[in-house]
């Protein structure tokens, strides 16, 4: 398939044509969407029209955007005016929201047409996306095993070349995680670069919008059509959009990359065996390599899974069957929220919102929601003191590739501990890339992970392409 | 930080989310919920006394928009969603209490 | 306990009784937009849901962000309480579940407000500490239908989201409040602060300022008792009577050697009565905790000093100021400046002062028929005011006479010297109210000589008998000289 750079030069030229482009990854969908359950929704007649608009302004001679004709997959997360939104969760079966996301007005101000809405874990809470209300998303260059989550929907439309580009969000590893599995790049931008207006939220201080695509130049075009300050959102940052493609040639030499033993810690052999060639490879290419330990990080996991639940237990209350979505009635309003609660949500977001409504709860506060918030401080601290020692740091994506259906499922710490190495970028709100390197068991990809401080996403996608380019790939 | 939860803590939570748990619910999740505590754990030796919790990742202060009014939804729009409607309001079963 | 027996026993009791209040008074600030969002935030009268967007129906996804102007009227108000700004302030979610609030969370202020730390000072002279002033958001509104309307018995409950996300600031006092009386003082002087600032319209009836009371009892000078918190008191009148109720209930109960459980209570308007609606143990676990989805407010200084800087005088201040005009003010004059004050309606009263006119009548027009025609006020000039006052003053009109031309002048405007010669209240020659005078002391003998007497009251008889017959063109004061230099 071709990528969204040479789609939007070929549409912009006149060469192709959006419509055509549509066509062929509407084809695309329809030919494997029964068998892999990627797209809950192909909004077929809005990406048609928004494709002809695209080749109506070419023909004028205007220049589209960008993203002229790209099309694109949604995670089922962000709001698209009139088009069904549903998070994977029955308790938003049929919800059409009135209005868009701020990223999917920026993403069609850039001339991309955004095609349909991915499958993701409900809520994106998962590491699989086996916890859909509407059945698992499978992997397309394994259809026996997850493609990751909770952006798993996202991802495997790029892997199975549906799209060229998909947006994920990313809370604790969900669009870095998948990228690894689903061998693509994926991109956690700083917390604030990319609006949040309009995405359903998990868990408000550590959600991000960002990036899932084959090349590192993709990332960067999608990163930097929908990054950039938003009124809308208050954690915003207050600067426009970076310029990122035109550092994706950059390079490391001169730049300190510090491995860190504790993002390689418990991975598979093959996964560390990757991560190791990819020093080498940062390291042939001007890179000064140094070893950091940082302790701190072995903490990200709990600390993580008492503030987002924390957070997701006050935002999805207001899913109580009174204003939107799906009703369950009862005798009286509370019987109903109750009621409507009860059937709308699925088992692990049941879980995540008792176990934030108990953090949160008196007497139990300061022990832990308290505490992690605390640990969130110094794993912030942590991430400064690395940041005198190097410029980058560099570990696995995730402990495995692609793991089998069900193997996790039954014990949600084993499926948590899936999120060990991503976890820590998103308490700290700093940046992380995983980039595609290697293989591992059975010939499946490996993601190898590019951590950097906050606005380092130039920086980060110039280390992924050197190994993007080491790996032989244009 | 002390012993995993009990299974009326589980029962509590749960009223206090409005979920309703079968029997075998709640014995399952005050098993799991008692793991991820447990786990959680290893912060409880941190002494942290002295730290300041961090709530949010970077430090953005006053930021404040215009008082401005701009159009509202339409109001056929904002009532389509609705589960259950009349009168041009959100229609619910009984409200048992006042607003605490 | 019924509230008439209550009443009627309160002073007896009041002697061996202290209650202990503490109020919290809602005000809805008076920004154009809400407080998180751009939907207009003056609802009153638009149909239901109407003023209403994917913000402030908390639909998934959707982010607040803070309206400058609620926040500056949050501060303004905190300086006319004096209170401290403190460097650091952020916002709360406050959680717990009913429908007409759309997130099923509050923002609100929790534990760092934007404002700390102040007082209120009394007309009589006492002083109410402010624990706390802060910003949070409104909810929207239920209508009950079925059973008697009210939320008890109801079938089924509609809600309008209008008001939701409507700024509202909450202030706190200390528990500082004695009587009723005094709690009643206190709102209506917080009120007119909140109106002088331009916070709020100040309008209890129509929601704008709500009110919820703390009430326990103690024998003077004892540890403070448990206290009830009596919620949503709309109305000064309420505010005093379930205040009353409730501080006789928890003595009745005290003596009858029993004790008060912590609870919130309903203030039943038309029983008058408070009922139990939580106790301590059904209370809420709000879950506190700060709002991510907003960034903390740091008031710097220069920020703070263009607020101040901004702050028009204050009721008190205008309140002695006008006073000070009055030479010797009677209550029912110092009742009037009150009237003035809160209304707003001391320029009016200065000018005629400035004008020559007397200050104690120019209140008593002000307070009165002005405060009767407050909707109208547009049509009313300083100066056909003063003049219209002066006329009245220097006999050239009645007081009746005065007080139709200024409810013309605020019906439709005008010169009060041409409404009153339309009217023909061309003022009676001293000659023929004479000659009237004289007649009426004929055609009264009996009355005449009682007034001669020394009974005065039947000056009114003979004002009274005049303005009959010269169908209200005479002025008092003349006839009462005419009377005069004929006894
Ligand atoms: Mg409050
Ligand atoms: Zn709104």
């Amino acid at each position: 398939m071709k990528t969204a750079q040479g789609i939007a030069r070929d549409v912009q030229s006149g060469e192709s044509s959006a419509t055509a482009e549509l066509e062929n990854s509407l084809s695309a969908i329809g030919a494997r969407n029964e068998e892999l359950n990627i797209f809950l929704y192909v909004d077929e007649a809005g990406a048609r029209a928004a494709a002809l608009s695209v080749d109506e302004r070419v023909a004028k001679g205007e220049n589209v955007g960008p993203l002229a004709g790209v099309p694109i997959a949604i995670k089922d997360n962000m709001c698209q005016t009139g088009i069904p939104t549903t998070c994977s969760s029955k308790i938003l079966e049929g919800w059409r929201p009135p209005y868009n996301a701020t990223v999917i007005d920026r993403l069609m101000a850039c001339g991309a047409v955004p095609v349909g809405k991915t499958n993701l874990d409900e809520f994106a809470m998962g590491s699989s996306t086996e916890n859909s209300a509407f059945g698992p998303t499978r992997n397309p260059l394994d259809p026996s095993r997850v493609p990751g989550g909770s952006s798993g929907g996202s991802a495997a439309a790029v892997a199975a070349n549906m799209t060229p580009l998909a947006l994920g969000s990313d809370t604790g590893g969900s669009i870095r995680q998948p990228a690894a599995l689903c061998g693509l790049v994926g991109m956690k931008p700083s917390y604030g670069l990319v609006s949040r207006y309009g995405l359903i939220a998990f868990a408000s201080s550590l959600d991000q919008i960002g990036p899932l695509s084959k090349t590192v130049t993709d990332a960067a075009m999608l990163l930097e059509a929908i990054a950039g300050h938003d009124p809308m959102d208050s954690t915003s940052l207050p600067e426009p959009s970076p310029s990122l493609v035109a550092h994706v040639n950059d390079g490391v030499a001169g730049k300190r990359v510090a491995l860190v033993r504790e993002l390689v810690e418990g991975a598979d052999d093959d996964v560390v065996a990757s991560v190791n060639r990819a020093v080498a490879a940062l390291k042939d290419a001007g890179a000064t390599i140094v070893e950091l330990s940082i302790p701190e990080f072995r903490l990200g996991l709990s600390a993580y899974y008492l503030i987002a639940p924390a957070e997701a237990s006050s935002n999805l209350a207001r899913y109580d069957g009174v204003r939107f979505g799906l009703r369950v009635n009862g005798e009286d309003v509370a019987a109903m929220n109750e009621a409507t609660r009860t059937a709308g949500f699925g088992a692990e977001v049941k879980r995540r919102i008792m176990l934030g409504t108990y953090a949160l709860s008196a007497g139990y506060f300061d022990a832990y929601y308290g505490q992690a918030l605390k640990v969130r401080t110094q794993m912030i601290d942590a991430f400064k003191r690395a940041y005198q020692q190097a410029d980058l740091l560099i570990g696995a994506t995730t402990p495995s590739v692609a793991f089998a259906f069900g193997s996790k499922t039954s014990d949600p710490m084993a499926m948590y501990l899936s999120d060990v190495f991503t976890i820590p970028t998103n308490l700290a709100g700093e940046a992380a890339v995983s980039v595609p390197f290697g293989t591992g068991e059975a010939g499946l990809p490996v993601g190898v992970q590019l951590l950097g401080p906050g606005r380092s996403e130039a920086q980060l996608f110039a280390a992924a392409r050197v190994l993007e380019l080491a790996e032989g790939r244009p | 930080m002390t012993s995993p939860l009990r299974r009326e803590d589980v029962a509590h939570v749960a009223k206090l989310a409005r979920l309703s748990l079968t029997e075998a619910e709640l014995d399952l999740f005050t098993e799991q919920l008692g793991q991820i505590l447990e786990h959680a754990n290893d912060m409880s030796t941190l002494n942290l006394e002295d730290v300041i919790p961090t709530a949010h990742p970077f430090g953005l202060v006053n930021v404040v928009r215009d008082d401005v009014v701009r159009p509202s939804l339409d109001r056929d729009v904002v009532l389509a969603m609705a589960p259950d409607a009349q009168d041009g309001r959100f229609a619910v079963p009984r409200i048992m209490g006042e607003a605490p | 306990m019924t509230s008439t027996s209550a009443v009627s026993t309160l002073d007896q009791v009041m002697e061996r009784w202290e209650p202990v209040i503490g109020l919290e008074v809602h005000g809805q600030l008076l920004t154009r937009s809400k407080m998180f969002c751009g939907c207009s935030a003056d609802y009153i009268g638009s149909p239901p849901n109407s003023n209403t967007c994917p913000v402030c129906l908390g639909l998934p996804g959707v982010l607040p962000v803070m309206n400058r102007v609620a926040v500056e009227y949050t501060v303004r108000s905190a300086l006319a309480l004096n209170c401290e700004i403190p460097e650091h302030s952020k916002f709360d979610r406050k959680n717990y579940f009913y429908p007409d609030m759309p997130k099923d969370f509050q923002i609100s202020q929790y534990d760092l407000p934007i404002n700390s730390g102040g007082y209120l000072d009394l007309p009589d002279g006492s002083r109410v500490s402010i624990e706390r002033a802060h910003l949070e958001e409104d909810t929207g509104k239920s209508t009950h239908l079925g059973g008697t309307g009210r939320i008890h018995g109801a079938d089924r409950s509609l809600v309008d989201y209008n008001r939701s996300g409507v700024p509202l600031v909450e202030i706190v006092s200390g528990p500082d409040i004695r009587s009723s009386a005094q709690a009643r003082a206190y709102v209506a002087e917080l009120r007119g602060i909140l109106i002088a600032t331009g916070a709020s319209d100040g309008r209890m009836e129509e929601g704008s300022v709500r009110i919820d009371a703390n009430v326990s009892v103690r024998k003077p000078d004892a540890v403070f008792g448990t206290r009830c918190e009596i919620k949503n008191l709309n109305s000064l009148r309420s505010l005093q009577r379930a205040i009353d109720y409730e501080a006789l209930r928890q003595i009745d109960v005290i003596e009858d050697g029993g004790s008060i459980r912590q609870e919130t209570r309903h203030w039943d308007e038309i029983l008058g009565v408070t009922s139990t609606m939580r106790t301590k143990e059904e209370a809420e676990d709000y879950r506190y905790f700060r709002e991510p989805d907003l960034v903390d407010l740091d008031p710097d200084q220069a920020w703070q000093d263009r607020i101040r800087e901004s702050l028009p005088a204050m009721p008190a201040e205008r309140r002695q100021k006008l006073t000070a005009r009055v030479l010797d003010p009677t209550p029912a004059q110092l009742d009037g400046v009150e009237v003035v004050i809160d209304l707003g309606l001391e320029a009016f009263v200065n000018a005629a002062i400035d004008a020559g006119a007397d200050p104690a009548l120019a209140i008593a027009r002000a307070a009165n028929e002005l405060a009767a025609g407050i909707d109208d006020l547009h049509n009313l000039t300083l100066e056909s005011f003063s003049a219209t006052v002066r006329m009245e003053q220097s006999g050239e009109l009645s007081s009746t006479q005065a007080k139709t031309v200024l409810g013309e002048l605020l019906a439709s405007g005008g010169d009060p010297k041409a409404i009153a010669t339309a009217k023909g209240y061309e003022q009676l020659s001293s000659d023929s109210l004479g000659t009237t005078v004289a007649t009426l002391i004929e055609e009264n003998p009996d009355e005449w000589a009682r007034y001669r007497e020394g009974d005065e009251k039947l000056a009114q008889f003979f004002i009274g008998q005049v303005m009959k017959v010269t169908k209200g063109r005479a002025n008092g004061k003349a006839v009462i000289a005419e009377l005069q230099a004929r006894r």
